[in-house]
Parts: C-alpha cells; sequence; structure tokens
C-alpha cells in the first residue's frame, strides 16, 4: 500500500481525546488485535509445544522428535503427544519414561492408538 | 545441588575444566530475574549519589577512580552486555570481566541459524556469530556465573533467547537451567525469520506460560523495525504498536507486567539532532507503557566503524534513559559496526554505560522536562499515530490480516506508506501447516502449560496440577531432567579445550580479542597519504610487522592529501613464555600518610636543580611541586636553585644549608652527557667530604635506574616518575642509614 500521509485529516477524530483518553483508547484497540490470537493459542497445539510437553515429563531431547512424528503420522496430535504417552503408561502399567522409550523406538504404536479409538 | 561449589580467586583464572566436571548434577540456585538493590543517599569516598544501587563487593571502578580509592558507584539501572564469540568457554572469562566492570545481565547470543532449527541443540558444537544455544552451554555457563556474582557480590541474570521453531522446548529447558531474562516476540519470528504467523503466536503462547512459570524477565523484539528500515525515525508508531501488542499478548499468556520489557532504542543518531528527535518517542513510549519495564538499547542503525563515533552516540542514548526511565540499560559494544564484539569492547561498552549513569546521577532532581512545546506536542503525535495504525489494524481485519497486508516494517510515518513493509502470508512461512486445533480429550500432564488441557477425564481434581499425574513433571522435580552431555565426537568444547591446551592455564600466552590465543591484535596508525593509497600501504606496514590476515577496520580521512587515521586488526604466529621472562617487580610505594608522618619526625633538607648546561625545569618541577602531587605534599622543603646549575654549585649549596639530599634533573642526554653529570656530582661531593652524609639522586626522562646508580648516584628516576616514588626511596633510604 502506497500513502500520502494524511495524518492531520485522520487526527480529526482524536484530537479532542485528553491523554487519558487517548491511552485508554489505545489499549482498548490493542486488546481487540490481541484477544484473537490469545483464542487461537488456546485451542491450538504444535510440534514444539508437544515436545516441551514430553521434555516436561522427563523425556530426553533425542527421543522427542520421533514420538512427535509418530503422533503426527497417526494423526494423534490433536490428543496430545504427552496424552499418548501417558495413555500407553497406564495401559501397560509403566512409567511415562518407559512407555515414551518405546514409542521413540517405534514400537507400541498399533496398541496407543487402538488406545484413542472410540 | 552440586556438591562441590565453585569460588573464585581474584587473581586466579576461571577453571573451564573444573567447572564442566559434574556438571550433570548441577542445579540453578534460583528461578527469576533479580533488580539491583537501591541505597539511596549513598555515600562513596567524597560523594553522595541520588539514585545509586548497592555497592559491589570486589570491582574495577573507572580509571578515574584511583584518585578516590577505587570507588566504583553502581547505577540503578541493570546493565547488559551481549557475549557470544561462539565458543562458550571463552566467553564465561569475558562474562567475568564484564561483571567486573558492573555488568549484571549477561545475554548469550544464539548461533546463526538456531531459529530454524526443530527442536533443541545438545551438546556444546562451535557456533557462528553466536554459540548454539544447549542445555550443556547455559548450565555450565550458569554455573560459572553463580562463582562469578558470588565473587563481585551480586546477582548476575542470564539471558537468551525463546524464539524460533522450537521456542517453547527452549523456554522449557531455560526455566529448568536457571536462566533469568529471554527474548520472545513472535511478531519477530514472523517479520524476521519468516516463520508462519500462527505457529508463531501458538507456540508463544506455551512459550510465554512457561517464562512466567519461572519468573524470567521477557524482552521483546520491537526495535528491530528500527534497525531495519531505511529512515529509522519514522517507524516510531509502528514500534509503540509492535510493543503494545507483544506486552498485552504477553500479560494474556500469564507473564507479570513488571517481568514484561521493551527493547526501546532511541531510533535516530548524530548528524541527526537526535535527542531532539527521540526524546518525544521516549516519552511517550514510557507514558503508554507506564506499568511495564523499559529495556532501554543503545542504536545501532547507523553505527559505522568507528569507535569513538559509536560511543558518542550511545552516550547520548544514555541520557535518554537517564532523562525518562531504563529498567535495564543495554549496551552495544562500539566495535559492532566492524566485527563480532572484542573483549575488550564488551568491557568499553559496560563502562561507558556505567560512568554516563554515574555522572548524570541525581539529574532529574534538578530539571524537568517541559510540560508544553514541542516535547509535548511531539509525543502527542506520536502518541496518535500509533493509535491510528492500531486502529487500521482492526479495521483490517486484525493482526495476520495486517502482516499480509505489509503493514509492518514500511519506511513510511505512519499513516503515510511507501509499500515497502514486509508481508507474510498466512499460509506460508517456515512451520505452515503445523498447528493442529485441539481435541475435546487433549491432554497434556505438565506444569505450565498454556490453553486447552482436559485433565478432569484423569482426575478433576488435578486441574490446577496437571503434573500430579504424573508424579511432577521436571519443573517440580528436577531430578527427571534428562541431561545430554555430548552428541558429536567432533565438535565439542573437550576437543577444543585440547586443541588449546598450549595456551590454556600455562606459561604461555599469546594476545587475544574472541577467542584464547587466537592472536588478533589491533594496530593504530596515522598515514600522510589519502584514504586509497594509506588503505594499502597500511597492509604492507602490517606484513612489516608480521601480521597474518592483515585487514583494515576502521578508516577516517583527516584531510584529503594530508592524511588518514586507520585501525588494522591482524594475527600475530608468536607467542612470549612468562616462565622465561625477568619481570622486575613493580615500584613499591609507602603511603602519603606514612611518608607525612616520616616528615614530621625528622625533616628533609633538599637541594635541587637542573644541572649542566640544561634549561629543562618541567620534569623537576612535578616531582616537587605540590600542585603536581610533588614531594612538596608531604611536607618535604625544598630549595630549588633553577636551571643550567653547574655541578659544584649544587654541592656548594647543599654544604651551605646543611641539606641531607641531593636532587639533580638532567633531560639533556646526548653524548651521555646525564650520567657524567651524575659522575661529576658524585665526585664533588667525594671531594667535600660529604658524600656519606648526603643521598644524591638524579632524574631525568632519558635516566635509567640501574646506571645511574652505576654513575655514583644512590637512585635514579626514569620516564613515569612520580614524587611519591622519590619521597618513598628519601623516606626508605634514610631509615636504612640511620640503623
Amino acid at each position: 500500500m502506497k500513502r500520502q500521509d494524511d495524518f492531520e485529516s485522520r487526527r480529526k477524530k482524536l484530537a479532542s481525546l485528553s491523554d487519558e483518553e487517548l491511552y485508554q483508547r489505545f489499549w482498548q484497540l490493542t486488546e481487540q488485535v490481541v484477544d484473537p490470537l490469545v483464542a487461537l493459542g488456546k485451542r491450538h497445539t504444535s510440534p514444539s509445544i508437544e515436545r516441551s510437553v514430553l521434555l516436561r515429563m522427563g523425556v530426553s531431547s533425542i527421543e522427542t522428535k520421533p514420538i512427535i512424528e509418530g503422533c503426527i503420522d497417526r494423526g494423534l496430535l490433536p490428543k496430545g503427544a504427552g496424552h499418548v504417552v501417558y495413555k500407553l503408561a497406564k495401559a501397560r502399567q509403566i512409567d511415562v519414561k518407559e512407555a515414551a522409550k518405546l514409542l521413540a523406538q517405534g514400537e507400541a504404536w498399533d496398541e496407543a492408538k487402538s488406545l484413542f479409538a472410540h | 545441588m552440586s556438591d562441590k561449589k565453585t569460588v573464585l580467586e581474584p587473581n586466579e583464572k576461571i577453571n573451564i575444566e573444573n567447572l564442566l566436571r559434574d556438571l550433570e548434577n548441577y542445579r540453578p540456585r534460583r528461578r527469576g530475574w533479580t533488580w539491583r538493590t537501591p541505597a539511596p543517599k549513598l555515600h562513596m569516598g567524597p560523594f553522595a549519589y541520588e539514585d545509586a544501587s548497592a555497592p559491589l563487593k570486589q570491582s574495577l571502578g573507572l580509571p578515574s577512580s584511583k584518585y578516590f580509592d577505587g570507588i566504583d558507584p553502581q547505577p540503578m539501572s541493570s546493565i547488559t552486555t551481549e557475549i557470544a564469540s561462539g565458543r562458550f568457554e571463552d566467553d564465561i572469562r569475558r562474562m567475568r570481566m564484564a561483571a567486573w566492570h558492573g555488568a549484571d545481565h549477561i545475554m548469550v547470543i544464539r548461533t546463526a541459524g538456531q531459529s530454524h532449527m526443530d527442536g533443541l541443540i545438545e551438546g556444546t558444537p562451535q557456533g557462528i556469530g553466536g554459540v548454539p544455544i544447549t542445555r550443556k552451554q547455559v548450565r555450565a555457563q550458569r554455573k560459572a556465573l553463580d562463582a562469578i556474582e558470588d565473587e563481585v557480590g551480586r546477582e548476575i541474570n542470564f539471558h537468551s533467547y525463546v524464539s524460533g521453531v522450537a521456542g517453547p522446548e527452549v523456554a522449557v529447558m531455560f526455566a529448568e537451567e536457571g536462566i533469568n531474562g529471554a527474548h520472545q516476540d513472535p511478531q519477530y519470528n514472523v517479520l524476521y525469520r519468516n516463520i508462519n504467523m500462527l505457529r508463531s503466536f501458538v507456540d508463544a503462547c506455551e512459550s510465554k506460560k512457561i517464562l512466567s512459570w519461572a519468573g524470567i524477565a521477557q524482552i521483546d523484539g520491537a526495535h528491530n523495525a528500527n534497525a531495519t528500515a531505511r529512515e529509522a525515525w519514522k517507524v516510531m508508531p509502528e514500534l509503540i504498536v509492535q510493543h503494545a501488542i507483544n506486552s498485552l499478548f504477553s500479560v494474556k499468556a500469564g507473564i507479570r507486567k513488571d517481568n514484561i520489557c521493551l527493547s526501546t532504542v532511541p531510533p535516530t543518531a548524530p548528524p541527526a539532532p537526535c535527542v531532539f528527535m527521540d526524546l518525544p518517542y521516549a516519552v511517550a513510549l514510557r507514558e503508554f507503557f507506564d506499568e511495564y519495564r523499559m529495556r532501554a538499547q543503545m542504536n545501532t542503525k547507523y553505527m559505522e566503524a568507528s569507535a569513538r563515533e559509536a560511543t558518542v552516540t550511545h552516550v547520548l542514548n544514555l541520557l535518554i534513559s537517564k532523562l525518562t526511565r531504563a529498567d535495564i540499560q543495554s549496551t552495544i559494544t562500539p566495535d559492532e559496526g566492524r566485527n563480532v564484539p572484542w573483549h575488550i569492547y564488551n568491557v568499553e561498552a559496560c563502562d561507558t554505560a556505567k560512568q554516563t549513569l554515574v555522572g548524570l546521577d541525581g539529574i532529574m532532581e534538578m530539571i524537568d522536562l517541559k510540560d508544553d512545546g514541542p516535547l509535548r506536542e511531539k509525543a502527542r503525535e506520536i502518541k496518535e499515530r500509533a493509535c491510528l495504525f492500531m486502529e487500521e489494524i482492526v479495521e483490517f481485519g486484525g493482526y495476520f490480516k495486517a502482516v499480509e497486508e505489509g503493514f509492518f516494517v514500511d519506511s513510511g510515518n505512519y499513516p503515510e506508506r511507501n509499500g515497502d513493509g514486509i508481508s507474510r502470508k498466512i499460509e506460508g512461512g517456515i512451520g505452515h501447516g503445523t498447528v493442529y486445533e485441539r481435541d475435546d480429550d487433549y491432554f497434556a500432564p505438565v506444569t505450565a502449560h498454556f490453553g486447552y488441557n482436559n485433565v478432569a477425564q484423569y482426575d478433576p481434581d488435578a486441574e490446577d496440577d496437571p503434573a500430579k499425574l504424573i508424579g511432577g513433571s521436571t519443573f517440580e522435580k528436577p531430578e527427571k531432567i534428562v541431561y545430554i552431555d555430548e552428541l558429536d565426537e567432533t565438535d565439542n568444547v573437550r576437543l577444543r579445550l585440547k586443541e588449546g591446551a598450549e595456551f590454556r592455564d600455562t606459561a604461555k600466552v599469546r594476545p587475544e580479542m574472541e577467542w584464547l590465543a587466537d592472536g588478533i591484535v589491533m594496530i593504530n596508525m596515522f598515514l600522510p597519504l589519502g584514504k586509497r593509497e594509506a588503505q594499502v600501504a597500511a597492509l604492507e606496514f602490517a606484513k612489516q610487522m608480521n601480521l597474518e590476515d592483515a585487514e583494515v577496520i576502521n578508516v577516517e580521512i583527516m584531510q584529503p592529501a594530508e592524511g588518514t587515521r586507520l585501525e588494522l586488526k591482524g594475527k600475530l604466529p608468536g607467542f612470549v613464555d612468562i616462565s622465561k621472562l625477568d619481570i622486575p617487580p613493580e615500584p613499591h610505594r609507602l603511603s602519603d600518610d606514612e611518608i607525612r608522618a616520616e616528615v614530621e619526625r625528622r625533616p628533609f633538607r633538599i637541594v635541587a636543580g637542573t644541572v649542566g648546561e640544561d634549561e629543562h625545569s618541567v620534569g623537576l618541577r612535578e616531582i616537587i611541586d605540590i600542585k603536581h602531587g610533588g614531594i612538596e605534599k608531604f611536607g618535604m622543603e625544598v630549595e630549588y636553585l633553577g636551571t643550567s646549575v653547574p655541578v659544584d654549585k649544587l654541592v656548594d649549596a647543599a654544604i651551605e644549608i646543611g641539606a641531607d639530599t641531593i636532587m639533580a634533573s638532567t633531560i639533556i642526554s646526548h653524548d651521555g652527557i646525564h650520567y657524567k653529570n651524575m659522575r661529576r656530582i658524585a665526585d664533588f661531593a667525594i671531594e667535600k667530604g660529604i658524600r656519606d652524609k648526603v643521598t644524591i639522586i638524579a632524574g631525568g626522562t632519558q635516566v635509567v635506574p640501574e646506571q645511574a646508580v652505576k654513575a655514583g648516584m644512590d637512585a635514579g628516576f626514569g620516564r613515569g616518575s612520580h614524587g611519591v616514588d622519590v619521597a618513598t626511596f628519601l623516606v626508605e633510604e634514610r631509615r636504612r642509614r640511620e640503623k
């Protein structure tokens, strides 16, 4: 977009505002810009977010990668990668570290997927 | 906790091998950012300070502090230095030097390309233009900083970057490893790293939530718009918009406002009337963001190779900080315009900030910024332009649409638009198509997770503590962290230490600027040539000096025909073995009080003059005169006979007044005349039978002390001698004779 500086005409609606009113207006507009971005984040996830969840579960950074890839390939990422590991651990009554290790080695994926089938 | 605490001794080098030992068991001692402690009405030496912070236990003051017992007053702002030479082990030494000069915020720059790495890097590979940020590197440096902060007596904040396509993972590692500050701004990813917008903002929510859990202070990335735009001052409205988006977004992701720092740069530099242009912006910004912190950065936009010019610009930036507010004062090394920063310039930049902020101490107690006139008018205009910018984003349908339209980094002063902004597509960029909508049964059993998390499906009581379901995450149970030492056997710190072993903690030494024994030196030169010839000739001189890989790094024309000033760098291939050097001890000096007490106990009677046919008087006057710090200040009385004093007259005068000391100055050294005159004074004193009753000393710029003694003097004083050196000798010589 190209446009001459038309500040003088655009500012007319702001001219009568006090400094305080301008401040309020600025932050209200900012909120309108920011809120949809925050809402987006609330309902979505990503490979990096899921890897960060696995890290916090005590999974090594080397193992996080194949687990995330495995989840993506099987459509399981929307469940949460940590969830997949957790559910497998519960089903097998092993700890999450062991479950993660299995998945990272490419094992137990069919079982993991079946745990989410309704 | 680490079993062995590293304790540093001021006169011992930090031992990198020791530091790397037992790293797998190291745990950081605290979380979160630490601000400096105010010390209102601080008294140090003869001075009182209005807005200083608590002094350090050990540090190095400005060069001039030696006149005041080495005092080192510290300003209130945290002082940042950015360190990243590519080898983190060498950076640790630089961190220690910077901390001794007042830095308490150490920022580590990532290696080129790390923001596009999908996942964490492990181990300690060498970096380019920064270091690969890894758990081992962070842990080793945090451990080193623990020891350094104990040494200087102030907490040191450690900082790096949470951006790129592995932001949340990096944030987790930072939270676990005791990082205290981090850059996090999804707009930076979008605009400058071309990372997909959706991915960038979704990831940022998680990253920010993690930062908030760890109390990490966040710095945004808005100042990059300033560095990118052609006419930097025209992006002021946009800068405010970018700051606002990231700030409020961060609040909504969970970060406390007083941990959100705006990275703000005074946009202009001389020859622009920069303070006149930058101050209204600084005021507007601080008024709009009154609840947030300011991280004041220095201008890099117009940075050239002259370190002097950069320093003056930086001092003007510091003036803006002081006239307004800077919670964190960042520094840019004055050599950044010509190379990756060198050790000495990190320290120099810290000193520049400290000197300027302390020099401006209390200024706002004396002046006010005006409530009318151009400052207010311009500040208001900038705010209105920013408000209109934000309004148009809303009108266009929000942030993503605005980015697609190229709203950002346009060189026009908004609402002016030049059509040269950066445009990114919502369906494009790195990581496009990698954002997934969470299913209703989405679940993550960890602490500090942002957004929808169906914990209740497993345990409704665990909603506030999802990690309970796995017996605690690494945030509660750090023993669950998986520490990886090295992944690459051909590129790691162990190999680098082995390569550099010849110079590490041995007697062999080579100059360095970045890395141990890199051999780099800088040469200053003036050549009476025009610019072009001077540049070529300078490299010829570098060859004559045996410098390898020589490069001209700065050229300034003194006058097109008369001459050019140059700075060059090159590598010295040689080394010095200090164990083979004969290093004379430092001249020993008595304290002023001790000398005064001696003089009071028994006064000296001194005759002095410049001998031979020699009209020089300056040197001797400096040794004598109280106003030059000469021996008169200790109460020593001197019968000064003037210049061109015949040798016999000097000795006769001593006999006449019963002097116990003869001081001869001799500057002219042609044909060894200075030593010949000394010999004649000594011989004449023997002839007159007083040699053993008087102390005879001689001094002058060409006098070598040992030669003077050979010529019959009790002592000789060469270039660089001061009154206190002469007084110390006289007092000690008399004590010796009295015994």
